[in-house]
Protein backbone atom coordinates (compact mmCIF):
# COMPACT_ATOMS: atom_id res chain seq x y z
CA UNK A 1 0.00 0.00 0.00
CA UNK A 2 1.10 3.25 -1.19
CA UNK A 3 0.27 6.59 0.66
CA UNK A 4 -0.36 9.62 -0.91
CA UNK A 5 1.89 12.46 -0.62
CA UNK A 6 -0.25 14.32 1.56
CA UNK A 7 -0.91 11.65 4.03
CA UNK A 8 3.23 10.67 4.25
CA UNK A 9 3.68 14.68 4.87
CA UNK A 10 1.71 14.79 7.78
CA UNK A 11 2.90 11.26 8.82
CA UNK A 12 6.37 12.65 8.64
CA UNK A 13 5.77 15.38 10.58
CA UNK A 14 4.12 13.89 13.87
CA UNK A 15 6.93 11.35 13.20
CA UNK A 16 9.85 13.89 13.49
CA UNK A 17 8.16 15.64 15.89
CA UNK A 18 7.41 13.06 18.30
CA UNK A 19 11.20 12.01 18.44
CA UNK A 20 12.36 15.27 19.06
CA UNK A 21 9.85 15.55 21.92
CA UNK A 22 10.91 12.24 23.40
CA UNK A 23 14.17 13.37 23.36
CA UNK A 24 13.04 16.91 25.17
CA UNK A 25 11.13 14.28 27.44
CA UNK A 26 14.84 12.52 28.22
CA UNK A 27 16.39 15.73 29.45
CA UNK A 28 12.76 16.98 31.58
CA UNK A 29 13.12 13.74 33.11
CA UNK A 30 16.51 13.70 33.98
CA UNK A 31 16.31 17.41 35.79
CA UNK A 32 12.81 17.25 37.24
CA UNK A 33 13.93 14.08 38.96
CA UNK A 34 17.04 15.29 40.08
CA UNK A 35 15.22 17.94 41.68
CA UNK A 36 12.70 16.26 43.19
CA UNK A 37 14.71 13.95 44.99
CA UNK A 38 17.40 16.98 45.90
CA UNK A 39 15.72 20.54 46.13
CA UNK A 40 14.31 19.43 49.38
CA UNK A 41 17.77 18.80 51.10
CA UNK A 42 19.29 22.17 49.56
CA UNK A 43 19.61 24.71 52.08
CA UNK A 44 22.03 27.99 52.49
CA UNK A 45 23.79 25.65 55.27
CA UNK A 46 24.27 23.20 52.95
CA UNK A 47 26.00 25.25 50.21
CA UNK A 48 27.95 27.17 52.80
CA UNK A 49 29.31 24.46 55.39
CA UNK A 50 32.19 22.10 55.38
CA UNK A 51 31.67 17.97 54.83
CA UNK A 52 31.06 16.33 57.92
CA UNK A 53 31.13 12.67 58.46
CA UNK A 54 31.91 11.94 54.99
CA UNK A 55 29.30 13.58 53.75
CA UNK A 56 26.56 12.27 55.97
CA UNK A 57 26.55 15.80 57.44
CA UNK A 58 27.07 19.29 56.66
CA UNK A 59 27.69 20.63 53.48
CA UNK A 60 29.56 20.88 50.30
CA UNK A 61 31.24 24.16 50.61
CA UNK A 62 34.90 22.75 49.95
CA UNK A 63 33.73 20.71 46.76
CA UNK A 64 31.87 23.85 45.07
CA UNK A 65 35.65 25.46 45.42
CA UNK A 66 36.94 22.57 44.38
CA UNK A 67 35.34 22.47 41.51
CA UNK A 68 35.72 25.93 40.79
CA UNK A 69 39.37 26.17 41.36
CA UNK A 70 39.85 22.61 38.77
CA UNK A 71 37.47 24.33 35.87
CA UNK A 72 39.77 27.58 36.40
CA UNK A 73 43.07 26.17 36.01
CA UNK A 74 41.73 23.52 33.14
CA UNK A 75 40.13 26.72 31.14
CA UNK A 76 42.73 29.10 32.31
CA UNK A 77 45.38 26.56 30.26
CA UNK A 78 43.23 25.00 27.65
CA UNK A 79 41.69 28.64 26.37
CA UNK A 80 45.51 29.94 25.36
CA UNK A 81 46.50 26.61 24.05
CA UNK A 82 43.65 25.70 21.74
CA UNK A 83 42.87 29.29 20.58
CA UNK A 84 46.07 29.61 19.34
CA UNK A 85 45.95 26.05 17.58
CA UNK A 86 42.90 26.72 15.92
CA UNK A 87 44.77 29.97 14.77
CA UNK A 88 47.86 28.59 13.58
CA UNK A 89 45.13 26.24 11.76
CA UNK A 90 42.64 28.63 10.20
CA UNK A 91 44.86 30.91 9.28
CA UNK A 92 48.70 30.38 8.89
CA UNK A 93 48.18 26.94 7.15
CA UNK A 94 46.84 26.09 3.47
CA UNK A 95 45.72 23.15 4.20
CA UNK A 96 48.09 20.70 3.00
CA UNK A 97 47.99 16.85 3.70
CA UNK A 98 49.99 17.68 7.24
CA UNK A 99 47.61 19.86 8.42
CA UNK A 100 44.86 17.36 7.86
CA UNK A 101 47.11 14.70 9.61
CA UNK A 102 47.07 17.39 12.66
CA UNK A 103 43.08 17.92 12.36
CA UNK A 104 42.58 14.32 12.29
CA UNK A 105 44.30 13.72 15.63
CA UNK A 106 42.49 16.20 16.97
CA UNK A 107 38.65 15.00 16.07
CA UNK A 108 40.23 11.37 17.58
CA UNK A 109 41.72 13.26 20.73
CA UNK A 110 37.81 14.22 21.21
CA UNK A 111 36.28 10.89 20.81
CA UNK A 112 38.98 9.43 23.45
CA UNK A 113 37.10 8.30 26.68
CA UNK A 114 37.67 10.48 29.45
CA UNK A 115 38.88 7.80 32.06
CA UNK A 116 41.84 7.46 29.25
CA UNK A 117 42.35 11.27 29.86
CA UNK A 118 42.72 10.20 33.84
CA UNK A 119 44.58 7.94 33.06
CA UNK A 120 46.97 9.92 30.84
CA UNK A 121 46.75 12.80 34.17
CA UNK A 122 47.44 10.23 36.52
CA UNK A 123 50.77 8.84 35.05
CA UNK A 124 52.06 12.41 33.53
CA UNK A 125 50.65 14.63 36.33
CA UNK A 126 50.44 13.30 39.30
CA UNK A 127 53.52 10.84 39.04
CA UNK A 128 55.90 11.74 36.65
CA UNK A 129 55.88 15.48 37.41
CA UNK A 130 54.97 14.98 40.97
CA UNK A 131 51.94 17.03 41.85
CA UNK A 132 50.45 14.01 43.30
CA UNK A 133 46.80 14.06 43.83
CA UNK A 134 45.70 17.74 43.38
CA UNK A 135 43.38 20.69 41.88
CA UNK A 136 47.01 21.34 39.37
CA UNK A 137 46.93 17.86 38.25
CA UNK A 138 43.04 17.92 37.97
CA UNK A 139 42.97 21.08 36.34
CA UNK A 140 45.58 20.01 33.96
CA UNK A 141 44.42 17.16 32.80
CA UNK A 142 40.82 18.62 32.49
CA UNK A 143 42.50 20.59 30.07
CA UNK A 144 43.86 18.53 28.11
CA UNK A 145 40.12 16.60 27.63
CA UNK A 146 38.37 20.07 26.54
CA UNK A 147 41.00 21.50 24.27
CA UNK A 148 40.07 19.25 20.92
CA UNK A 149 36.12 20.86 21.70
CA UNK A 150 38.14 24.67 22.23
CA UNK A 151 40.17 24.22 19.01
CA UNK A 152 37.11 22.97 16.50
CA UNK A 153 34.86 25.55 17.64
CA UNK A 154 37.51 28.61 17.51
CA UNK A 155 38.99 26.67 14.68
CA UNK A 156 35.09 26.78 12.98
CA UNK A 157 34.43 30.84 14.40
CA UNK A 158 37.40 31.52 12.48
CA UNK A 159 36.76 30.22 8.80
CA UNK A 160 33.42 31.50 9.43
CA UNK A 161 35.26 35.25 8.93
CA UNK A 162 34.66 36.00 5.52
CA UNK A 163 37.67 36.29 3.39
CA UNK A 164 37.49 39.99 2.08
CA UNK A 165 37.74 41.10 5.81
CA UNK A 166 41.19 39.57 5.58
CA UNK A 167 41.99 40.81 2.64
CA UNK A 168 41.15 44.37 3.36
CA UNK A 169 43.32 44.41 6.24
CA UNK A 170 46.45 42.97 4.10
CA UNK A 171 45.08 45.63 1.32
CA UNK A 172 45.46 48.21 4.39
CA UNK A 173 49.07 47.35 4.89
CA UNK A 174 48.32 45.00 8.17
CA UNK A 175 51.35 41.92 8.53
CA UNK A 176 49.38 38.37 8.75
CA UNK A 177 49.64 38.96 12.30
CA UNK A 178 47.88 42.08 12.68
CA UNK A 179 45.03 40.89 10.22
CA UNK A 180 44.29 37.89 12.91
CA UNK A 181 44.40 40.26 15.88
CA UNK A 182 42.74 43.23 14.30
CA UNK A 183 40.25 42.18 12.37
CA UNK A 184 39.49 38.17 12.03
CA UNK A 185 39.68 37.50 15.77
CA UNK A 186 37.02 40.29 17.21
CA UNK A 187 34.87 39.43 14.24
CA UNK A 188 34.97 35.25 15.56
CA UNK A 189 35.38 35.88 19.23
CA UNK A 190 31.50 35.18 19.91
CA UNK A 191 32.07 31.62 18.76
CA UNK A 192 35.34 31.13 20.09
CA UNK A 193 33.55 32.51 23.73
CA UNK A 194 31.41 29.63 23.27
CA UNK A 195 33.17 27.04 23.09
CA UNK A 196 34.78 27.91 25.90
CA UNK A 197 31.58 28.37 27.44
CA UNK A 198 30.64 24.51 26.67
CA UNK A 199 33.82 23.02 27.79
CA UNK A 200 33.44 24.78 31.14
CA UNK A 201 30.09 22.97 30.80
CA UNK A 202 31.75 19.82 29.72
CA UNK A 203 34.53 20.39 33.27
CA UNK A 204 32.28 21.16 35.78
CA UNK A 205 30.45 17.68 35.98
CA UNK A 206 33.38 15.51 34.81
CA UNK A 207 33.99 12.92 37.24
CA UNK A 208 36.35 9.80 35.81
CA UNK A 209 39.27 12.41 34.60
CA UNK A 210 39.75 14.07 38.22
CA UNK A 211 38.29 11.11 40.52
CA UNK A 212 41.91 9.62 39.05
CA UNK A 213 43.87 13.14 39.46
CA UNK A 214 42.48 15.19 42.28
CA UNK A 215 41.42 12.78 44.64
CA UNK A 216 38.51 12.42 47.10
CA UNK A 217 39.60 14.38 49.92
CA UNK A 218 37.03 16.32 51.98
CA UNK A 219 38.75 18.66 53.68
CA UNK A 220 39.01 22.58 51.99
CA UNK A 221 41.69 22.91 49.86
CA UNK A 222 44.66 25.97 50.60
CA UNK A 223 46.24 25.64 47.92
CA UNK A 224 46.87 24.42 43.76
CA UNK A 225 49.15 21.44 45.23
CA UNK A 226 45.75 19.91 47.83
CA UNK A 227 43.69 17.05 47.13
CA UNK A 228 40.28 18.49 46.31
CA UNK A 229 37.06 16.77 45.76
CA UNK A 230 34.80 18.13 43.03
CA UNK A 231 30.54 18.03 43.06
CA UNK A 232 30.20 15.53 40.57
CA UNK A 233 33.44 13.01 42.57
CA UNK A 234 31.36 14.05 45.60
CA UNK A 235 27.86 12.95 44.53
CA UNK A 236 29.45 9.56 43.04
CA UNK A 237 31.39 8.94 46.24
CA UNK A 238 27.88 9.77 48.26
CA UNK A 239 25.32 7.19 45.88
CA UNK A 240 28.48 4.34 45.35
CA UNK A 241 29.19 3.85 48.70
CA UNK A 242 25.22 4.55 49.75
CA UNK A 243 26.60 7.44 52.45
CA UNK A 244 23.74 9.64 52.04
CA UNK A 245 21.17 9.71 49.33
CA UNK A 246 19.35 12.64 49.74
CA UNK A 247 22.99 14.68 50.29
CA UNK A 248 23.88 12.95 46.98
CA UNK A 249 20.87 14.68 45.18
CA UNK A 250 21.20 17.85 46.59
CA UNK A 251 24.44 17.92 45.49
CA UNK A 252 23.54 17.07 42.27
CA UNK A 253 20.43 19.06 42.22
CA UNK A 254 23.42 21.93 42.49
CA UNK A 255 25.37 20.69 40.11
CA UNK A 256 23.21 20.59 37.23
CA UNK A 257 21.57 24.20 38.12
CA UNK A 258 25.44 25.23 37.82
CA UNK A 259 25.34 23.78 34.41
CA UNK A 260 22.41 24.77 32.67
CA UNK A 261 23.22 28.11 34.11
CA UNK A 262 26.76 28.28 32.51
CA UNK A 263 25.41 27.01 29.21
CA UNK A 264 22.15 29.37 29.42
CA UNK A 265 24.98 32.15 29.82
CA UNK A 266 27.23 30.93 27.06
CA UNK A 267 24.01 31.53 24.70
CA UNK A 268 22.65 34.96 26.21
CA UNK A 269 26.54 35.85 25.70
CA UNK A 270 26.69 35.09 22.06
CA UNK A 271 23.38 36.78 21.31
CA UNK A 272 24.12 39.77 22.75
CA UNK A 273 27.76 39.71 20.83
CA UNK A 274 26.24 39.18 17.50
CA UNK A 275 23.60 41.45 18.19
CA UNK A 276 26.02 44.18 19.06
CA UNK A 277 27.55 43.34 15.51
CA UNK A 278 25.06 45.35 13.38
CA UNK B 1 53.66 62.16 -22.27
CA UNK B 2 57.06 61.26 -22.35
CA UNK B 3 58.25 63.93 -20.58
CA UNK B 4 55.94 62.91 -17.41
CA UNK B 5 56.89 61.60 -14.35
CA UNK B 6 56.52 57.49 -14.62
CA UNK B 7 55.51 56.42 -10.97
CA UNK B 8 54.68 52.53 -11.62
CA UNK B 9 56.52 51.06 -14.40
CA UNK B 10 55.03 47.17 -15.14
CA UNK B 11 57.74 45.02 -17.23
CA UNK B 12 56.39 42.05 -18.96
CA UNK B 13 53.92 40.99 -16.08
CA UNK B 14 52.80 37.45 -16.35
CA UNK B 15 50.34 35.62 -13.36
CA UNK B 16 49.25 32.31 -13.53
CA UNK B 17 47.06 30.28 -11.39
CA UNK B 18 47.78 27.15 -10.76
CA UNK B 19 48.95 27.08 -14.37
CA UNK B 20 46.37 28.70 -15.95
CA UNK B 21 47.64 32.66 -17.41
CA UNK B 22 45.55 34.98 -16.04
CA UNK B 23 48.01 37.88 -17.49
CA UNK B 24 50.47 37.54 -20.19
CA UNK B 25 53.85 39.61 -21.14
CA UNK B 26 51.89 43.04 -19.99
CA UNK B 27 53.80 45.99 -19.98
CA UNK B 28 52.16 49.06 -19.25
CA UNK B 29 53.66 52.56 -17.17
CA UNK B 30 50.91 55.26 -14.86
CA UNK B 31 52.08 58.14 -14.92
CA UNK B 32 52.01 60.59 -11.94
CA UNK B 33 49.02 62.15 -11.11
CA UNK B 34 47.08 60.59 -13.94
CA UNK B 35 43.72 58.64 -14.03
CA UNK B 36 44.71 55.11 -15.67
CA UNK B 37 41.13 53.79 -16.92
CA UNK B 38 41.56 49.92 -17.37
CA UNK B 39 38.85 48.47 -18.98
CA UNK B 40 38.12 44.90 -20.22
CA UNK B 41 35.15 42.34 -20.26
CA UNK B 42 35.24 39.94 -17.25
CA UNK B 43 38.01 37.58 -16.91
CA UNK B 44 40.53 39.61 -18.83
CA UNK B 45 42.76 40.00 -15.50
CA UNK B 46 42.16 43.47 -14.51
CA UNK B 47 41.80 42.60 -11.16
CA UNK B 48 44.66 40.54 -11.31
CA UNK B 49 46.51 43.46 -12.64
CA UNK B 50 45.76 45.97 -10.10
CA UNK B 51 46.17 43.11 -7.41
CA UNK B 52 49.60 42.54 -8.70
CA UNK B 53 50.53 45.94 -8.44
CA UNK B 54 49.89 46.64 -4.51
CA UNK B 55 51.52 43.23 -3.76
CA UNK B 56 48.44 41.42 -2.27
CA UNK B 57 47.89 39.06 -5.21
CA UNK B 58 51.05 37.01 -3.98
CA UNK B 59 48.92 36.35 -0.69
CA UNK B 60 46.57 34.08 -2.89
CA UNK B 61 47.45 30.22 -2.78
CA UNK B 62 49.01 28.39 -6.32
CA UNK B 63 49.71 31.96 -7.97
CA UNK B 64 52.84 32.40 -10.32
CA UNK B 65 54.19 36.12 -11.19
CA UNK B 66 57.22 36.52 -13.30
CA UNK B 67 57.67 39.99 -14.70
CA UNK B 68 58.92 43.68 -12.83
CA UNK B 69 57.04 46.44 -11.32
CA UNK B 70 58.51 49.30 -10.27
CA UNK B 71 57.08 51.93 -8.25
CA UNK B 72 58.87 55.36 -8.14
CA UNK B 73 61.73 53.02 -10.30
CA UNK B 74 62.25 50.74 -7.57
CA UNK B 75 61.49 47.18 -7.83
CA UNK B 76 58.47 46.33 -5.40
CA UNK B 77 59.50 43.46 -4.60
CA UNK B 78 62.96 44.68 -2.55
CA UNK B 79 60.24 46.46 -0.50
CA UNK B 80 57.87 44.80 2.76
CA UNK B 81 55.05 43.91 1.07
CA UNK B 82 53.08 45.85 3.93
CA UNK B 83 55.11 49.22 2.88
CA UNK B 84 54.01 48.51 -0.55
CA UNK B 85 50.43 47.97 0.09
CA UNK B 86 50.05 50.94 2.67
CA UNK B 87 51.98 53.58 -0.20
CA UNK B 88 48.95 51.66 -2.95
CA UNK B 89 46.15 51.72 -1.69
CA UNK B 90 42.98 49.37 -3.11
CA UNK B 91 39.29 49.88 -2.78
CA UNK B 92 37.58 47.10 -4.26
CA UNK B 93 34.60 46.37 -5.88
CA UNK B 94 32.15 45.53 -2.95
CA UNK B 95 32.51 47.92 -0.22
CA UNK B 96 33.66 45.73 2.73
CA UNK B 97 33.18 47.83 5.75
CA UNK B 98 34.51 46.07 8.61
CA UNK B 99 31.07 45.17 11.38
CA UNK B 100 32.81 48.20 14.10
CA UNK B 101 32.35 51.83 13.98
CA UNK B 102 32.28 53.98 11.23
CA UNK B 103 35.82 56.23 13.03
CA UNK B 104 36.98 52.57 14.05
CA UNK B 105 36.52 51.51 10.24
CA UNK B 106 38.22 54.49 9.30
CA UNK B 107 40.96 54.61 11.34
CA UNK B 108 41.52 50.59 11.23
CA UNK B 109 44.64 50.60 8.92
CA UNK B 110 46.57 54.20 10.36
CA UNK B 111 45.99 52.65 13.83
CA UNK B 112 48.11 49.88 12.80
CA UNK B 113 51.42 51.54 12.18
CA UNK B 114 50.94 53.68 15.29
CA UNK B 115 49.55 54.69 18.16
CA UNK B 116 47.36 58.63 17.44
CA UNK B 117 46.34 60.80 19.40
CA UNK B 118 42.29 61.53 19.65
CA UNK B 119 42.88 64.72 18.29
CA UNK B 120 45.02 63.42 15.54
CA UNK B 121 42.65 60.94 15.16
CA UNK B 122 39.56 63.52 14.49
CA UNK B 123 41.40 65.48 12.34
CA UNK B 124 42.48 62.55 10.13
CA UNK B 125 38.76 60.98 10.34
CA UNK B 126 37.12 64.95 9.05
CA UNK B 127 40.07 65.24 6.46
CA UNK B 128 39.52 61.20 4.82
CA UNK B 129 35.71 61.35 5.21
CA UNK B 130 35.82 65.06 3.04
CA UNK B 131 38.07 64.22 0.64
CA UNK B 132 35.28 60.93 0.12
CA UNK B 133 32.66 63.20 -0.10
CA UNK B 134 30.89 61.17 3.25
CA UNK B 135 31.76 63.68 6.25
CA UNK B 136 28.40 65.96 5.95
CA UNK B 137 26.26 62.41 6.00
CA UNK B 138 28.10 61.28 8.69
CA UNK B 139 29.66 63.81 11.16
CA UNK B 140 26.98 63.16 13.63
CA UNK B 141 27.29 59.24 14.19
CA UNK B 142 30.84 58.52 13.68
CA UNK B 143 30.63 55.82 16.43
CA UNK B 144 27.33 54.18 14.83
CA UNK B 145 28.46 50.85 12.84
CA UNK B 146 29.61 51.12 9.10
CA UNK B 147 27.39 48.03 8.75
CA UNK B 148 24.16 50.51 8.71
CA UNK B 149 25.46 52.68 6.07
CA UNK B 150 23.97 52.85 2.37
CA UNK B 151 25.98 50.53 -0.04
CA UNK B 152 26.71 54.23 -1.45
CA UNK B 153 27.88 55.38 1.79
CA UNK B 154 30.11 51.91 2.40
CA UNK B 155 31.80 52.41 -0.45
CA UNK B 156 32.77 56.01 0.00
CA UNK B 157 33.91 55.07 3.45
CA UNK B 158 36.01 52.09 1.85
CA UNK B 159 37.78 55.23 0.25
CA UNK B 160 38.37 57.09 3.15
CA UNK B 161 39.67 54.32 5.37
CA UNK B 162 42.18 53.19 2.11
CA UNK B 163 42.92 57.10 2.36
CA UNK B 164 43.91 56.96 5.57
CA UNK B 165 46.63 55.12 4.90
CA UNK B 166 47.98 58.39 3.09
CA UNK B 167 48.68 55.66 0.09
CA UNK B 168 50.54 57.63 -2.93
CA UNK B 169 48.68 55.54 -5.52
CA UNK B 170 44.97 54.43 -5.12
CA UNK B 171 44.03 51.34 -7.21
CA UNK B 172 39.79 51.63 -7.94
CA UNK B 173 38.89 47.38 -8.77
CA UNK B 174 35.33 48.55 -9.99
CA UNK B 175 34.21 50.65 -7.05
CA UNK B 176 30.45 51.62 -8.47
CA UNK B 177 29.56 48.55 -10.01
CA UNK B 178 27.14 47.95 -7.27
CA UNK B 179 25.75 51.68 -7.05
CA UNK B 180 23.26 53.54 -7.96
CA UNK B 181 23.92 56.63 -10.82
CA UNK B 182 23.66 59.15 -7.80
CA UNK B 183 25.96 57.09 -5.80
CA UNK B 184 28.24 56.72 -8.62
CA UNK B 185 28.50 60.56 -9.33
CA UNK B 186 29.55 61.19 -5.94
CA UNK B 187 32.49 58.18 -6.21
CA UNK B 188 33.38 60.06 -9.14
CA UNK B 189 33.54 63.47 -7.82
CA UNK B 190 35.71 62.23 -5.10
CA UNK B 191 38.05 60.80 -7.71
CA UNK B 192 38.45 64.63 -9.64
CA UNK B 193 39.80 65.68 -5.91
CA UNK B 194 42.22 62.84 -5.09
CA UNK B 195 43.56 63.44 -8.49
CA UNK B 196 45.40 66.58 -7.62
CA UNK B 197 47.71 64.59 -4.60
CA UNK B 198 47.24 60.80 -5.91
CA UNK B 199 47.59 58.91 -8.77
CA UNK B 200 44.83 56.80 -9.43
CA UNK B 201 44.49 53.51 -11.11
CA UNK B 202 40.75 52.61 -11.98
CA UNK B 203 39.08 49.58 -13.44
CA UNK B 204 35.64 49.77 -14.34
CA UNK B 205 33.26 47.60 -16.26
CA UNK B 206 31.52 50.69 -17.67
CA UNK B 207 33.35 51.99 -20.82
CA UNK B 208 31.28 55.39 -20.94
CA UNK B 209 32.66 55.76 -17.14
CA UNK B 210 36.36 55.03 -18.23
CA UNK B 211 35.94 58.02 -21.00
CA UNK B 212 34.28 60.76 -18.49
CA UNK B 213 36.71 60.11 -16.02
CA UNK B 214 40.19 59.01 -17.94
CA UNK B 215 43.45 60.76 -18.72
CA UNK B 216 44.59 57.85 -20.56
CA UNK B 217 43.03 54.27 -20.76
CA UNK B 218 44.42 50.93 -21.56
CA UNK B 219 42.11 48.00 -22.97
CA UNK B 220 42.48 44.57 -21.67
CA UNK B 221 41.25 41.22 -23.39
CA UNK B 222 42.27 37.48 -22.38
CA UNK B 223 45.15 38.86 -20.29
CA UNK B 224 46.58 40.84 -22.77
CA UNK B 225 47.09 44.47 -23.07
CA UNK B 226 45.45 45.11 -26.25
CA UNK B 227 46.35 48.97 -26.36
CA UNK B 228 46.83 51.92 -24.24
CA UNK B 229 46.63 55.30 -25.28
CA UNK B 230 44.75 59.01 -24.13
CA UNK B 231 40.82 58.49 -23.18
CA UNK B 232 40.13 60.53 -25.85
CA UNK B 233 41.76 59.03 -28.94
CA UNK B 234 41.07 55.60 -27.65
CA UNK B 235 37.31 55.81 -27.51
CA UNK B 236 37.30 58.13 -31.03
CA UNK B 237 40.24 56.47 -33.15
CA UNK B 238 41.67 53.30 -31.64
CA UNK B 239 43.97 51.40 -33.29
CA UNK B 240 43.29 48.27 -32.91
CA UNK B 241 40.20 46.13 -34.30
CA UNK B 242 39.74 44.41 -31.12
CA UNK B 243 39.18 47.62 -29.12
CA UNK B 244 37.23 49.39 -31.02
CA UNK B 245 34.80 46.17 -31.61
CA UNK B 246 34.68 46.23 -27.16
CA UNK B 247 34.13 50.17 -27.07
CA UNK B 248 31.24 50.14 -29.52
CA UNK B 249 29.44 47.38 -28.27
CA UNK B 250 30.37 44.87 -30.31
CA UNK B 251 31.40 42.39 -27.59
CA UNK B 252 31.80 42.22 -23.45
Amino acid sequence: MRLGPRIAELFAKIFLFGITLFIVGILLFIILFILKNGAAHISWKFITMPIEDMGRSGGILATIVGTGLIVLVAIVVATPLGVSSAIYLAEYTKGGRITEVIRFGINCLSAVPSIIFGLFGFILFVETLGFGWSILSGGLSLAAMVLPTIISTAEEALRSVPISYREVARSLGATRWQTVSKAVIPYALPGILTGIILSIGRAVGETAVVIFTAGTATQMPRSLLDSARTMAVHFYVLAREGISLDNAYATATLLICTILIVNASAYMLMHRLMRGRR
Amino acid sequence: MDNMEKKIVVEDLSVSFDGTHALSNVSLDVFKGEILTIIGPANSGKTTLLSAINRTLEIKDMVSITGRILLDGKDINESEPEEIRRRVGMVYALPIPLPMSIRDNVLLGIRLQRRLKRSEEDDILEKTLRAAFLWEEVKDRLNTSAIQLSGGQQQRLCIARTLAVKPEVILFDEPCSGLDPISTMKVEEALKELVREHTIVFVTNNTKQAARIGTRTAFLLMGRLVEVDATEKLFTVPSCKETEDYITGQFG
